[in-house]
């Protein structure tokens, strides 16, 4: 999962139209008389939304989202989030494929599955539920200055995220200019089933050697640390938000984020494969414990006669050594006053991180840190996508987006031994999401 | 390449800063940018939705909104 915060230092509140309020409070004042009811009170926003998101063969999610927000007058806004989702599937284990079928010990210990011959390594034991909660309140503060400040948890089965946020953002120029900085700080536990394993120590495979459940266990329980671990993440935004005519505005931001703790992933291994290409063993991943990142963003909003175009591109660059590139374009068109149509691009092309390896040879001294996911390797990706989006008479509004994204992992220029020229290592990933939203 | 890009960013924001006090419009002259839909965070379920993909499948996180915590262990 990933705690996001959106900009509400930046962002402008949604006007939901109370006709009978506002023609009551405008009868009120043709009356010249004070109406018993505050006509103008607030009302809160709703958003929800239900997302599936779909590979072939490999993960599928679901997730649901309710959202609140409320402006408590004077631009006091408290806004909350309730996200649900469900994750069942196969994820790529690191390993490479072999010629022949391969046996793997689940990432807890108990139970095997066997890969087909030339079949990329998955492990299907994918299955968690999580849960998040964010809350988020802002306010004027003091001379064009506003505040803002919000807590985010995240719970699943082996893994809890627990994170703050201020921000302080300030108008210039007629706020034509908004200046804005951030601070996140946030605090990361996990505790996978089996347990934590050590770098490097090779996956224990139960094929008859053992001579009893015990023997077994104690060979596994040797790959593995005590505890849980941890690791903690301290993030800074600056921001720059200047409108630039009537129709254009534009928004940089500069991101630092710095973590320290594990990172690594549990349930990914390494082939240890000798110079025919074929595995001899395997051993479990090992990553630094410390990452620093930069990323430059910058978007556009452009106000078309009946739509807008919105672009955005963000270069992030970290101390692993991994560079990437996004562009997201999205372009609404208005089919009519309450209906529009949405089209979506996104290009992603990433760098791989300096201790990336697709497998270990044989022989060769071990690095202090190696990974073989393929998510820290070369890789280009892109989304296509359609929205639609239609107004309800009441102002509630539905929507309905369907898109297509696929990942295009790519040698970084290793060389592959023997039988590993015969085989899909860099296999491609597919997926479909597909989402309905509701407003009210 | 990362030369050229970081050089390029700082002309643009450096120009962009520059500009701004021509840039701009007038309190009377923000109907288009009034709308819902010209708001920065206006898709914010989606573009929460989004990030959180992101984020498992890929290995840079953040730039719009922070990078954040979590686990992305699939």
């Amino acid at each position: 999962m990933q705690l996001t915060s959106k900009s509400n230092v930046t962002g402008k509140t949604k006007k939901v139209t109370n006709v009978n309020s506002a023609l009551a409070a405008a009868t009120c004042v043709l009356l010249g008389t004070t109406p018993v009811v505050q006509a103008d009170e607030a009302v809160w926003e709703m958003d929800t939304a239900l997302l599936y998101y779909g590979e072939t063969d490999r993960i599928t999610a679901v997730e649901g989202v309710f959202s609140a927000k409320k402006d408590f007058g004077d631009e006091h806004i408290f806004s909350g989030k309730i996200i649900l989702d469900a994750l069942t599937g196969a994820s790529a284990s690191g390993a490479v494929s072999q010629p022949s079928a391969q046996t793997y010990t689940r990432p807890s210990g108990k139970g095997q599955y066997v890969i087909d011959a030339g079949e990329i390594p998955l492990d299907d034991t994918f299955r968690d539920t999580r849960v998040q909660l964010e809350a988020q309140w802002t306010q004027p503060l003091w001379d064009d200055m506003r505040g803002s400040a919000g807590v985010h948890l995240s719970k699943e089965y082996d893994y809890l995220s627990i994170a703050v946020n201020g921000s302080l953002a300030k108008d210039f120029n007629q706020k034509n200019t908004t200046v804005s900085a951030g601070l996140s700080l946030a605090f990361d536990t996990i505790d996978p089933e089996g347990g934590l394993p050590v770098a490097f120590s090779e996956m224990v495979i139960d094929q008859g050697q053992f001579a009893n459940e015990q023997a077994y266990q104690a060979a596994f329980d040797a790959t593995r640390q005590t505890g849980t671990d941890d690791k903690s993440i301290v993030d800074l935004m600056f921001g720059v938000t200047q409108i630039i005519n009537r129709r254009m505005l534009m928004q940089f931001n500069y991101g630092y984020s710095t973590s320290d703790g594990y990172h690594t992933d549990p349930f990914k291994v390494l082939s240890v494969v000798n110079d025919q290409g074929l595995t001899q063993s395997l051993v479990h991943e090992g990553r630094p414990t410390e990452r620093t990142r930069q990323s430059f963003y910058w978007q556009t909003k452009y106000a078309l006669d009946s739509g807008v175009a919105d672009i955005s591109y963000r270069y992030a660059t970290d101390d692993w050594d991994i560079n990437s590139h996004t562009i997201d374009s999205r372009l609404r068109f208005n089919l009519s006053g309450n209906t529009y149509i949405q089209p979506h691009f996104r290009y992603y092309q990433q760098g791989a991180a300096e201790f990336y390896q697709p497998f270990l040879l044989e022989g060769s001294t071990l690095p202090a840190f190696a990974s073989a996911d393929y998510r820290l390797g070369e890789m280009t990706a892109y989304t296509l996508g359609l929205k639609y989006g239609m107004k309800m008479p009441s102002g509630n509004e539905w929507a309905f987006r369907l898109e297509y994204y696929q990942q295009d992992p790519k040698n970084a220029g290793f060389d592959e031994p023997g039988a590993l020229q015969q085989l899909d290592l860099y296999p491609s990933v597919k997926a479909v999401i597909a989402q309905v939203s509701y407003s009210f | 390449m990362l030369k050229k890009v970081r050089l390029m960013l700082a002309f643009l924001i450096s120009t962009q800063l520059v500009g701004c006090a021509n840039l701009g419009v007038q309190p009377w002259e923000r109907d288009l940018l009034a709308k819902e839909e010209m708001a920065l965070d206006s898709e914010g379920i989606d573009l929460g939705l989004d990030d959180h993909i992101y984020f498992s499948k890929e290995a840079t996180s953040g730039g719009r909104a922070f990078a954040g915590g979590g686990c992305g262990c699939n």
